[in-house]
Formats: C-alpha cells, sequence, structure tokens
C-alpha cells in the first residue's frame, strides 16, 4: 500500500470521526448552496449560460496554442513580459530571479493556488524574502501553517475563537469575538504590506487572448492593492485560463461569481492588460506573466477528459459533494480538493498514487450538475478509475472479477452460488474482521447484511406456479 | 528570457492532434459573435430610466449608496453631509471635468483637505485620506457595478485606498450589462484600453470568517455613486 493512501486513510478516519467540525462545514456549505440557487434563479437561462459557457471554453482550450500566442503578442506590445514555465521549478526559479535581480525585500500576494501548487511561498522564504498572504483567508491560513481547507473559502472551517487565539497567538492582539474586529486587526496589519512590498504576486481567473489581459475576481480589494502599489507585479497563472474574448467575460465575470459565492457579481473584477502606461498616474512598472504548465499539458492530451481544463476554479463541486462534507478539505492531501481536484491530480501528479481520490466518490453526480462549465465530472471519475485498473491491474481483483464473470455467465452456476451464500454467512462470524474476512472493510464500521434464504428466481417461479 | 515557450507550445500542438468530442452541441459561439449570451443572464430593461430604477436596487442589496443629484450643488451638498457626519479630515480626488465641477465646492467644508492626486503623488498621503472622489467609465445595471479604470478613475489606488470611495457619474453613463461596458470603454480607448479596469460592486467584503458578511476587508468600508443629469 503507498505512502499516500495511507495518508488518505489515516486521515479521512480521523477527520470523519470529528463529527462537530463536519456539522459546522456541512451548514456553511449549504448556506452558499442555498444562496447559489437564489441567484441563478434570477439568469433567464441558466442552463443556455451553462451550454455557452462550456462552449466557450472549449473553443479556447482547444486552440490553446493559438490563443495563448495572442495574448503573448497582445500583452508583450504594452510592456507585459511573459514567461512560459514548463514546471514548478522553472515557475519558483523565474519569480525568485526576479526577486534578486531587482533587490526585492518584501513580497505581498493575493491569492493563487498556482502558487500553493508550485509551493512558492517556502521557496521565496528560504532565500530570506519576507512573504505575506492578503486575502483574509489565506492570512489566516499562512499564520495557522496549514494549507487552504477549500480552494475557494481557505479557512471555511475554522470558528471565530480559533482564528482570535491564533491572531493573539502570532500577532499579540486581545482575544474577541467579532469577526468583524478579526477582519480588522488583518486590515490593519495588511495595510502597511501593501504600501512597503516591492513586489505583488497574484493568481489570474482569466487570460483573455484579444485584448492581451489577464482577470482577477475578488472581494476583499487586497488583489486590487497588491497590483497597484508593488513596483513590480507577477500574475502566476494556469495555461488553461484562457478565453478568446474580452467579451467572454460578460459572461464569465457573472457565472464565476454565482456558481461560486452566490453573488450576482464579486466586489472586484479587474482587468490587467500591462504595467503602468504613458499617461496613467500609478501603477507598477513592471508586470511579468508566469504562464504554468506544470502538467497541464498531459490532461490536454487527453480528449475524453480534456473538458477539466475548462474548470474556472468556482469551487461550486465542493459545495454540494457528500464526500468533501464528509472529509473536508485537508484529507484529499491535494492542492485543489474536492470532485475537480480527485480528477486532475491523478493526471498532475501520477494516477497509481492518486487513483483512491476516484474511489472516494459516491458518483451521485452533484458535481457534474452544479459545473458552470458543465464539466463531466463524476464521469472523469469513472475514468480515472478504468485508466488505473487497466494500467496496473491489481492481482487479487483480477480473481475476483474472473470469478464473477464465470459464475453471472452461467445461470447453473449463479444458482448453486445463491443456494450455497446463506450457508457460508453462516461461517462468516468465525472469520469476521479478522484478516481473512473477506468483506472486512465493510464490517469495521457496518453489519453486512443478511443474503436472503431464497433467490428472485426462486420466488418468481413460485409465485407463478402459484397464480396458474 | 521567454523560458519553455516553444516547448509548450510543442507539448500543446502534440496534445491536440486528437480532438475532443463536444458535450453539447455548439451554441453558435463563433469567432465575430458578439456575446450572443446576453439574452439568458439576468434581465435588464431597454431604457435609461428602468436602467437606473435597477441600479438603485442592485446598490441596495451591495450595501452601496447610492443618490441621483438634480444638479452639481446637491451633489456638492451631499458631500458636505458626508464630511461633516463621518469626521473627513482629508479628501483625495483627480483631475476630470465632473470632479472639477464638485469638488472645489468643499473648500468651503471647514477642517477639510483636498489631495489631489497626479503622477508622483504620495501613497502614504493617500493611504491616510478619508475618502476618494474618483469618476468612471459606466455603470452597469445589471450587476449595480461601477467600472473604474486607471485613466477615468485617477490610476489604480484612488479607488481602492481611502476608507470611503465616492462615484460622480453622469446619467449617460448607464449601460445594461458588462458586455455593452465592454463595448464602451472599447470606443473610448480606440488606441488601447487603459492598464487597469475594475468593476467594482459594492465596497470592498470578506465573508472568511464563519460565512458572516463583514464589509471593509482591504478596499474601502464605504462606496457611494452619485448620479448626475
Amino acid at each position: 500500500m503507498s505512502q499516500i493512501l495511507d495518508q488518505f486513510q489515516s486521515d479521512t478516519a480521523r477527520t470523519t470521526a470529528d463529527v462537530p467540525r463536519r456539522a459546522f462545514v456541512r451548514k456553511a456549505l449549504r448556506g452558499y448552496e442555498v444562496k447559489r440557487d437564489e441567484t441563478k434563479a434570477t439568469f433567464t437561462d441558466w442552463q443556455r449560460a451553462r451550454n455557452a459557457a462550456s462552449a466557450i471554453k472549449y473553443e479556447g482550450v482547444n486552440h490553446l496554442d493559438r490563443y495563448l500566442q495572442e495574448f503573448e503578442e497582445k500583452f508583450t506590445a504594452r510592456g507585459g513580459k511573459v514567461y512560459w514555465a514548463s514546471n514548478a521549478a522553472q515557475a519558483r526559479e523565474y519569480i525568485l530571479g526576479l526577486a534578486r535581480d531587482r533587490g526585492v525585500k518584501s513580497i505581498v500576494k493575493s491569492k493563487a493556488m498556482t502558487s500553493e501548487e508550485i509551493h512558492l511561498n517556502a521557496a521565496l522564504e528560504k532565500e530570506g524574502y519576507e512573504v505575506v498572504e492578503s486575502d483574509l483567508g489565506e492570512f489566516i491560513q499562512q499564520l495557522k501553517k496549514e494549507p487552504p481547507y477549500h480552494f475557494v473559502f481557505p479557512c471555511m472551517h475554522l470558528k471565530r475563537g480559533e482564528i482570535s487565539a491564533l491572531f493573539e497567538k502570532e500577532l499579540g492582539t486581545a482575544p474577541t469575538d467579532s469577526p468583524e474586529e478579526l477582519t480588522q486587526i488583518a486590515r490593519r496589519f495588511l495595510r502597511r504590506q501593501y504600501l512597503k512590498a516591492d513586489m505583488g504576486i497574484s493568481g489570474g481567473n482569466f487570460i483573455v487572448a484579444d485584448r492581451g489581459v489577464i482577470s482577477i475576481t475578488e472581494n476583499e480589494g487586497n488583489a486590487r492593492l497588491t497590483t497597484a502599489m508593488p513596483k513590480i507585479h507577477v500574475a502566476l497563472i494556469g495555461i488553461e485560463k484562457i478565453l478568446p474574448r474580452m467579451e467572454d467575460l460578460a459572461l464569465f465575470l457573472p457565472m464565476l461569481a454565482t456558481a461560486g459565492t452566490g453573488q450576482h457579481l464579486t466586489c472586484y473584477n479587474s482587468m490587467y492588460g500591462g504595467p503602468r502606461q504613458p499617461g496613467e498616474i500609478d501603477g507598477p512598472e513592471e508586470f511579468h506573466v508566469v504562464l504554468l504548465d506544470n502538467h497541464r499539458t498531459r490532461l490536454l492530451a487527453d480528449p475524453e477528459q480534456r473538458d477539466a481544463l475548462h474548470c474556472i476554479r468556482c469551487g461550486a463541486c465542493l459545495n454540494v459533494c457528500p464526500i468533501f462534507k464528509n472529509i473536508g478539505g485537508h484529507a484529499y492531501g491535494t492542492t485543489y480538493q474536492g470532485p475537480i481536484g480527485s480528477v486532475i491530480t491523478p493526471h498532475f501528479r501520477g494516477l497509481q498514487d492518486w487513483k483512491h481520490l476516484s474511489g472516494a466518490s459516491s458518483l451521485c453526480g452533484a458535481c457534474t450538475e452544479t459545473c458552470p462549465v458543465k464539466i463531466d465530472i463524476h464521469h472523469h471519475l469513472l475514468r480515472n478509475r478504468r485508466n488505473a485498473a487497466a494500467q496496473k491491474p491489481v492481482w487479487w481483483e483480477r480473481i475476483v472479477w474472473f470469478g464473477y464473470v464465470q459464475t453471472m455467465t452461467r445461470p447453473w452456476l449463479l444458482r448453486i452460488a445463491t443456494k450455497l451464500a446463506p450457508f457460508a454467512q453462516k461461517l462468516h462470524p468465525l472469520v469476521l474482521g479478522g484478516v481473512f474476512d473477506p468483506v472486512r472493510a465493510w464490517t469495521k464500521s457496518r453489519e453486512f447484511p443478511e443474503v436472503a434464504g431464497e433467490s428472485f428466481h426462486d420466488w418468481w417461479k413460485k409465485r407463478k406456479a402459484k397464480k396458474s | 528570457m521567454k523560458g519553455d515557450r516553444e516547448k509548450v507550445l510543442a507539448r500543446i500542438r502534440e496534445a491536440l492532434v486528437l480532438s475532443a468530442p463536444h458535450h453539447d452541441e455548439p451554441v453558435g459561439v463563433k469567432a465575430t459573435s458578439s456575446a450572443p449570451f446576453r439574452a439568458w443572464l439576468p434581465p435588464v430593461g431597454e431604457a435609461i430610466g428602468e436602467q437606473v430604477v435597477l441600479f438603485a436596487r442592485q446598490s441596495e442589496v451591495l450595501k452601496t449608496e447610492f443618490l441621483e443629484c438634480a444638479d452639481v450643488a446637491v451633489a456638492a451638498a451631499h458631500l458636505a453631509k458626508l464630511a461633516a457626519e463621518n469626521g473627513w479630515k482629508r479628501l483625495a480626488w483627480h483631475a476630470g471635468a465632473l470632479n472639477e465641477g464638485v469638488v472645489p465646492h468643499l473648500s468651503s467644508v471647514p477642517g477639510l483637505e483636498l489631495l489631489k492626486v497626479g503622477a508622483g503623488y504620495d501613497p502614504d498621503a493617500l493611504e491616510a485620506c478619508d475618502a476618494g472622489i474618483t469618476e468612471c467609465e459606466t455603470l452597469v445595471a445589471q450587476t449595480g457595478s461601477v467600472m473604474v479604470s486607471a485613466l477615468s478613475s485617477g490610476g489604480r489606488a484612488l479607488s481602492v485606498l481611502p476608507h470611503h470611495h465616492v462615484v460622480v457619474a453622469r446619467r449617460e453613463q448607464m449601460v445594461s450589462d458588462l458586455a455593452e461596458s465592454y463595448a464602451r470603454v472599447e470606443k473610448r480607448y480606440p488606441g488601447g484600453l487603459p492598464s487597469f479596469l475594475s468593476f467594482i460592486s459594492g465596497p470592498s467584503r470578506t465573508g472568511d470568517i464563519e460565512r458572516i458578511l463583514v464589509l471593509g476587508a482591504h478596499g474601502p468600508k464605504k462606496l457611494t455613486v452619485l448620479l448626475l443629469p
């Protein structure tokens, strides 16, 4: 058994046993779901809007080379710099190189899951740079030295008392149970950082090809400050975030907000088309966009699951997922949690090591149904299972399936088996829970259902005989 | 330095040799189409009057203070009232036709210092301002948003750094939705868009702690939109 699977099993056992935390998280997720449904209902036709969004992302992702080059051409014409990173190490090295070369001391960051993906903070801190996360949730998680719990709501699992205690310990502030005051503590602390930082690092929600801009969606204003005050702005973005046209944002911004947080539009949706231009009074002197591949092209090469790259990271599939509700965000052990994370992580980090995520699914399809860009999420989980089994079959599974097929294709054998099953079950208590118990994974926490004394086939025959 | 440009592009091209199936029938999104999806978003009336009503309703939801002003004097009087109520000591603004009409009226407010931001302004001085007054590109009825830009709104920081953001706009700047807003700025800047454009929808906010709405996360705690004829 692999170490990653071991970790997953022990983490999920622990988190599912924490019933109060589960109830707390479930209540918050339910709140997002209700709000989203309300806002969705204001659309004239949400389903057709979804179709349009899906088709636009299809167009972008399936002509990715063309649109990325168009973006690059337009963006560099206005003084921006584009760096293409094959992998995490290259992206880190480029940003570190910039920081060294420009004599940077202090760095302020707005939320970027790509930076979690490449472990950018650790790399920067190791070289002595001060790095401060400015999104409130990320700021809290950074102080807690914990990765985000949910890629849209990083600290949704924490109660205000825990946050107050954390601030007290790390910032020396007085305890409070008011979210308002806690927010103000972070606000006061971070205001100084925007003004003193030499470099601002952001992510990006969309790369717009035809106007050479990137678009950033947020509520707090921290990304706007991160990209307004420091003299260097670096945006680290996955290559799949492409949109062909600026006007596509007129659909995607409302859909991202609706699906993500249930808002009509998040508070700030900003489009950045370069560093400060002649005639403008402020803005960074330099603007670098780092286009990150880091195995995204591996997923692109799988036409069956390519649409997983349409994802706009709204987090809606996490909010409705029964698995996420029960095991929570940290147990996944991935940068991207929830159903979409379970689909893409095996492509990014190895199918065999991460195939268990496709097993941790009820295949209820709630994720697929809620996805604003119509990614076929739950079928992709099945496809990952199939691909993993085909790539590296498990010997005992093969034996079991062989036996199953033999039995199911021979009615006489099936009849014998169903006749014998009740007797076999009588012997079950002898091995229950032990290494010889074939269903011990099941009986660990549940009772095995009793096998019927009579098969359906026999029952039906008897019933017919009675009638005639 | 462009990094692995050729390698990444080569991998993309190789990956795209096999084409992916459409899950849905195409919905007429062609390279030349002009936002065919607009009809499926939340409805907006055609007439400016209806749009102003919708903007006002959205403002209420977003906790934006929205006021229709009959003339510049009414707007200036409201600003003077805000200054007195909130105890403004310093007010930042930028050059612009609408601003020049309104802001000078405030020089008579006792104890209110005016800071006009221009190239080379001091960020610390701006941060110390209680309020910032800006113009905008458009007002968006559908979402109750204000579109600001680096050129129309005094740069990037003026509309986000001071604690209270006041927008002055004209009725003709009202548009129905985001698509129309983009069309407006494209028309206004044929030589290239400002390096920064943003849709602002209400005062800065967060729900990161227990999903409880807190206004004034990092940006302004208050947003006021004054609509002039």
